[in-house]
């Protein structure tokens, strides 16, 4: 690995920090909208932190630069979220942050590849990231680049058809370049993803299939860079899944409190509180 | 389908007399008239000639190499093949991505499974994104006895509606050779329909100088009374129907439109607006937005108002049975589409 390729991996700003950046440029986001799916990409944070500032190889002024690692947006609500981390890492400026979910705007509500420099996919039609995936993993394969794919998916997603069809695909093709992250909240718009469609184990699950499985507080930094670093190196001859359980909503405790809904309600005068109580926790 | 309705259809198939009765086939090749000489597999040997010549070419299945001539490829060059298992939705995403990588994917399924139950996938994943992948689908319209759960009737029409998708019926082994390099050298999403097994070679019968070309209706045969703008198989039907009906005296002119998605609004235009002519539409597919209704457009906001009918499959679920009785039975046989042109003449 050349030093150029994971330049904010060299940085002295802590995964901490990053986390905690993603969270309130979220915020930032949600307060310019008045709304957003913000329980989940405060819930998410340090997942996003840790991929883009850890482990995935890339350049923040060359987003298309072969050699990155691919990152995929399947849930394409989670834009509010990918969007912060994509304006942490110089890869969206700054600036664009009030233009969030407006006319004109680089940065829709729902994630879009042809809007926003480093979105590899168009999400949002849920099921269809991780088969999207094992087409580009065996895409790189046969350029033999040792390119990582990352496709970042919600529990929810785990109720359709097609990411089975991709779970068998996967292992058939041993693609062992294909992460999957799973973001377990167990919350999907009607309700608990437990109580719609069940899968048991979901860890023994994927395991079953032949995926390397892990399943990680996805609100523990450690646990996180750990199960990322495991991931990456470990020798399974096929592709590997990181189940990261979270909490909605996550530093932010009044409304992580809050009857906890897929879509979190804020009402006008909270975005500035949640902002405050956001400052609370500033890490160094 | 009520008890009575299903007491109907057997009561029907009783009386049929036991030798004229027909055993149901799959086959493509039971559509050739007599007369045509076939290639054997022609899109599977002109996706091997061009994967030869370029590295980006690879083919994906959903359990269909065999029944979409994919297989040739897999034999010839077996790295550039994938065999995805059945699951079209993971084809789909999957040649997505690929095309994301550089590659350019053909996948092949049956039209009924691309069109129906993968649907969304080539919509978002492929569609959306403009990504070169060439969807070429097997069974289109009317070419199984199998029954609907075969039959691709309105596949043209869900795809019409999809943007940046180019659509194409192909009508023989000339048009599916001609049509191999340039789906692949177009910079988008393609679907296609398939003809596979033994395909009937009709078009350089008719026109020895006949080559495909993407985007283009072709005059195949010039005629004063009847102007037949068609597409897939059709054509073939359309000339066979024009041979007997000019021993009647009647002039059958013959438009090949193989391109259903951009349409070539303006020779179509330009050959309807030649007056005196009935003009008539012929496809593989139902009457229900397809070539007929796209044709009908095209002239109606020009101003063009030739007497106009169309000949293609009603807006129905379709019997099973064998292709040539339902084929005399739905209209497409040449007997058939020369009775109807007759009748309006």
């Amino acid at each position: 690995m050349t030093t150029e390729t994971r330049p904010a991996a060299l940085s002295n700003v802590s995964l901490a920090r990053r986390a905690w950046n993603i969270r309130r440029k979220s915020l930032l986001m949600g307060e310019v909208q008045g709304q957003g799916y913000i329980g989940q990409a405060l819930g998410i944070a340090d997942v996003l932190a840790t991929s883009y500032f850890h482990a995935m190889s890339h350049r923040p002024d060359d987003p298309e630069w072969e050699g990155r690692d691919r990152f995929l947006l399947s849930i394409g609500h989670y834009a509010i979220a990918l969007y912060a981390v994509l304006m942490e890492a110089g890869i969206l400026p700054e600036e664009e942050l009030e233009t969030y979910g407006m006319d004109d705007s680089r940065m829709p509500m729902s994630g879009m590849a042809s809007y926003t420099p480093g979105m590899e996919i168009t999400g949002g039609s849920l099921g269809q990231g991780l088969g999207i995936a094992v087409g580009m993993a065996m895409g790189l394969k046969r350029k033999e680049n040792p390119a990582f794919i990352y496709n970042l998916m919600s529990d929810g997603e785990l109720g359709e058809g097609s990411t089975w069809e991709a779970v068998m695909s996967a292992v058939q093709w041993k693609l062992d370049n294909l992460i999957c992250l799973v973001d377990f909240n167990n919350q999907q718009a009607d309700g608990p993803t437990r109580d719609a469609l069940a899968q048991g184990d979901e860890e023994k699950k994927w395991a079953a299939f032949g995926w390397h499985a892990q399943r990680v507080d996805g609100n523990d930094l450690d646990a996180v860079v750990a199960a990322f670093d495991e991931a990456r190196n470990t020798d399974h001859p096929g592709p590997r899944v990181i189940i990261f359980d979270t909490r909605m909503c996550k530093g932010v405790p009044f409304l992580e409190t809050r009857e906890i809904t897929h879509f979190v309600r804020v009402e006008a005068d909270e975005w500035a509180k949640a902002l405050d109580v956001l400052e609370e926790g500033k890490p160094a | 389908m009520t008890h009575a309705s299903m007491a109907r259809k057997y009561e029907a198939r009783k009386v049929t007399p036991k030798e004229e009765r027909q055993a149901t086939s799959a086959m493509i090749a039971s559509l050739a008239a007599e007369g045509y000489e076939t290639v054997n597999a022609p899109f599977g040997h002109a996706l091997v000639n061009l994967a030869r010549t370029d590295a980006r070419i690879v083919g994906l299945t959903a359990d269909l190499g065999k029944y979409t001539d994919l297989h040739i490829l897999g034999q010839a060059m077996p790295d550039r093949f994938y065999q995805m298992g059945m699951a079209e939705q993971l084809l789909m995403s999957a040649a997505a991505g690929m095309a994301r990588e550089g590659c350019i994917p053909f996948a092949t399924t049956y039209a009924v499974f691309a069109s129906r139950r993968a649907y969304d996938f080539i919509a978002m994943a492929i569609a959306e994104e403009n990504l070169p992948v060439k969807i070429c689908c097997a069974l289109p319209g009317l070419t199984t006895g199998y029954g609907p759960s075969h039959q691709a009737t309105e596949d043209l029409a869900i795809f019409r509606g999809l943007p940046n998708m180019t659509l194409i019926d192909p009508c023989d082994a000339d048009d599916l050779m001609g049509m191999v390099p340039q789906i692949a050298a177009h910079n988008g999403p393609v679907y296609t329909r398939l003809l596979r097994g033994k395909v009937p070679s009709v078009l350089t019968r008719h026109k020895p100088d006949y080559k495909f070309q993407l985007g283009k209706a072709q005059m195949i045969r010039e005629g004063r009374d009847v102007l037949v703008i068609s597409t897939g198989f059709m054509t073939m039907r359309a000339l066979d129907a024009a041979t007997a009906l000019a021993k009647d005296g009647v002039d059958v002119a013959v438009l090949h439109c193989p391109t259903i998605k951009p349409l070539d609004v303006e020779t179509i235009a330009a050959e309807a607006a030649k007056g005196g002519r009935l003009v008539v539409t012929a496809e593989n597919h139902t009457k229900v937005g397809g070539l007929g209704e796209a044709v009908a457009t095209t002239l109606l906001t020009r101003g063009i108002t030739p007497t106009f009918r169309m000949i293609g499959l009603p807006d129905e679920f379709l019997e099973a049975g064998a292709l040539p009785t339902l084929h005399d039975m739905y209209g497409l046989s040449v007997t058939k589409v020369a009775e109807q042109i007759r009748g309006w003449v």
